[in-house]
């Protein structure tokens, strides 16, 4: 009888150790080749603030009540309260220590593009670069060559609030397992060249399916529900559905689109509110000629029915 | 003498809170202030030439407009619910709504003041006003399906 236990206690720490051996080797950081690095040139400034724009980088990495109309201070420190628990933006400022200053270009690729920090650790996807991992290297590279303009600033945020099991990162291994990929979402096959270039900005700089989408219980995005929106991950309220099947952006023309990420105001003179706010900031910094373009793919896509419950 | 002012004082601040129904009144003057501001977006953008008397008109019906904004009448506690986009932080930062309201309407008077002769100072004194739709909308609407 004591031998029975002994085997299979044994069996058990065996099958753990495998297991263990398996999670390890399944959520091992992957990087980007080297030499795909290195065969990119010096990232252009120019180029690199239209991906600033488009990907929205100052939505969340400026400081909460930051004053608008000051020079962009990449400090981070804005909460978001999600059922996972709290993420704490971090700096991405050009501080040696407390931003990204001392990162190679090679380390902000993986952060952008892997979801990997220059240490080897997973970040956690409230970082969209399940979106970013759809930007093609050279962007990365340009959006490198823009943040290096841009002042360093100290002051470190503090650290994430989450409870397990998403408080274990090496799990997130298995997260991008299932949902991290540098594919299109939509094949899109017979879209106009414009619509196109926008599906590039939306799914990935612009990394809009990220809020407008609802997820899984793993937390990925539902491809199936594609921008159908969702209930918002972050703060009150819903997201809203913003395919054709949209009971208000459905409606609009594609210059109607366009304006409303130029100037926020929707064709009846209503204008963007919560978060999105601060996105059109973003995007009326784009050219009319990727507004346009955005909003050729968002007259594309399938439509789908709303990805939130009616209201009560 | 003293009890007539005070049932004065009780009947205003009732006439002032007596909506029937807030929500669909300050939806009213949401959507009349969305059309004026729609009014000029034309001009601005250059797509409608430049009309010195309709900017003034217009600029005159948003003052109107924003003195309506009766905060206490249009917000009050038991209108959180219901067909309505307006954030729960209204009332846990009613001072900040209240500052935010008063910014709009200062903004409209200090336009309407300044009487724009020309599309460059349109363009001024339309940036300022509309930048108080996106702040406010930001911090004090949520959409909820």
């Amino acid at each position: 009888m004591a031998g029975t236990v002994r085997k299979l206690a044994a069996g058990a720490v065996l099958l753990a150790a495998a297991g263990g051996a398996a999670f390890w080797f399944l959520t091992a950081p992957d990087r980007i080749p080297e030499a795909d690095i290195a065969a990119l040139g010096a990232g252009d400034v120019a180029r690199g603030e239209r991906m600033f724009y488009a990907g929205g980088c100052t939505s969340c990495h400026t400081a909460p009540k930051a004053d608008p109309a000051a020079p962009v201070q990449l400090t981070g420190g804005l909460e978001l309260k999600t059922p996972f628990g709290n993420f704490v933006v971090p700096n991405i400022s050009q501080h040696p220590t407390d931003g990204i200053g001392a990162w190679s270009l090679s380390d902000f690729a993986n952060a952008m593009q892997r979801g990997v920090s220059p240490d080897g650790r997973h970040y956690y996807p409230a970082f969209p670069y399940a979106s970013y991992a759809r930007m093609k290297l050279a962007d990365v590279a340009d959006l490198y060559a823009y943040l290096k303009t841009q002042p360093a600033v100290a002051g470190r945020a503090p650290d994430h609030q989450l409870g397990f099991p998403f408080n274990i990162r090496r799990g997130l291994g298995l997260w991008k397992l299932l949902h991290l990929s540098p594919e299109p979402v939509l094949a899109l096959a017979g879209a106009s060249e414009q619509a196109k270039a926008g599906q590039y900005l939306v799914e990935g700089p612009g990394h809009c399916g990220e809020c407008h989408s609802p997820r899984d219980l793993s937390g990925g995005i539902k491809k199936s529900e594609w921008l159908a929106g969702a209930v918002a991950a972050e703060g009150d309220g819903v997201v809203p559905n913003i395919t054709p099947e949209s009971s208000s952006i459905g409606q609009w023309s594609q210059s109607d689109i366009a304006e409303f990420l130029k100037s926020g105001f929707t064709p009846d003179f209503d204008s963007a509110g919560g978060a999105m706010a601060a996105v059109v900031k973003n995007t009326g910094r784009l050219s009319d000629d990727d507004r346009a373009a955005i909003a050729a793919y968002l007259k594309a896509v399938p439509g789908r029915p709303n990805g939130f419950p009616a209201k009560k | 003498m003293k009890s007539l002012i005070l049932s004065l004082a009780i009947a205003a601040t009732a006439f002032s809170v007596a909506s029937a129904d807030p929500i669909a009144d300050r939806k009213a003057i949401m959507k009349e202030r969305g059309g004026l501001v729609g009014q000029l977006a034309p001009m601005v953008k250059g797509e409608q030439p430049f009309d010195a008397a309709k900017v003034a008109e217009v600029f005159t019906a948003l003052e109107a407009n924003a003195a309506k904004f009766d905060i206490p009448a249009l917000f009050p506690e038991n209108s959180k619910e219901g067909d309505t986009t307006a954030s729960p932080k209204i009332w846990e930062d009613m001072a900040g709504f209240k500052a935010a309201a008063d910014k709009f309407s200062a903004d409209v008077a200090a336009a309407s003041a300044a009487k724009p002769q020309d599309l460059d100072a349109l363009k001024a004194s339309f940036g300022t006003v509309a930048g108080n739709c996106a702040s406010c909308h930001e911090a004090f609407r949520v959409k909820k399906g």
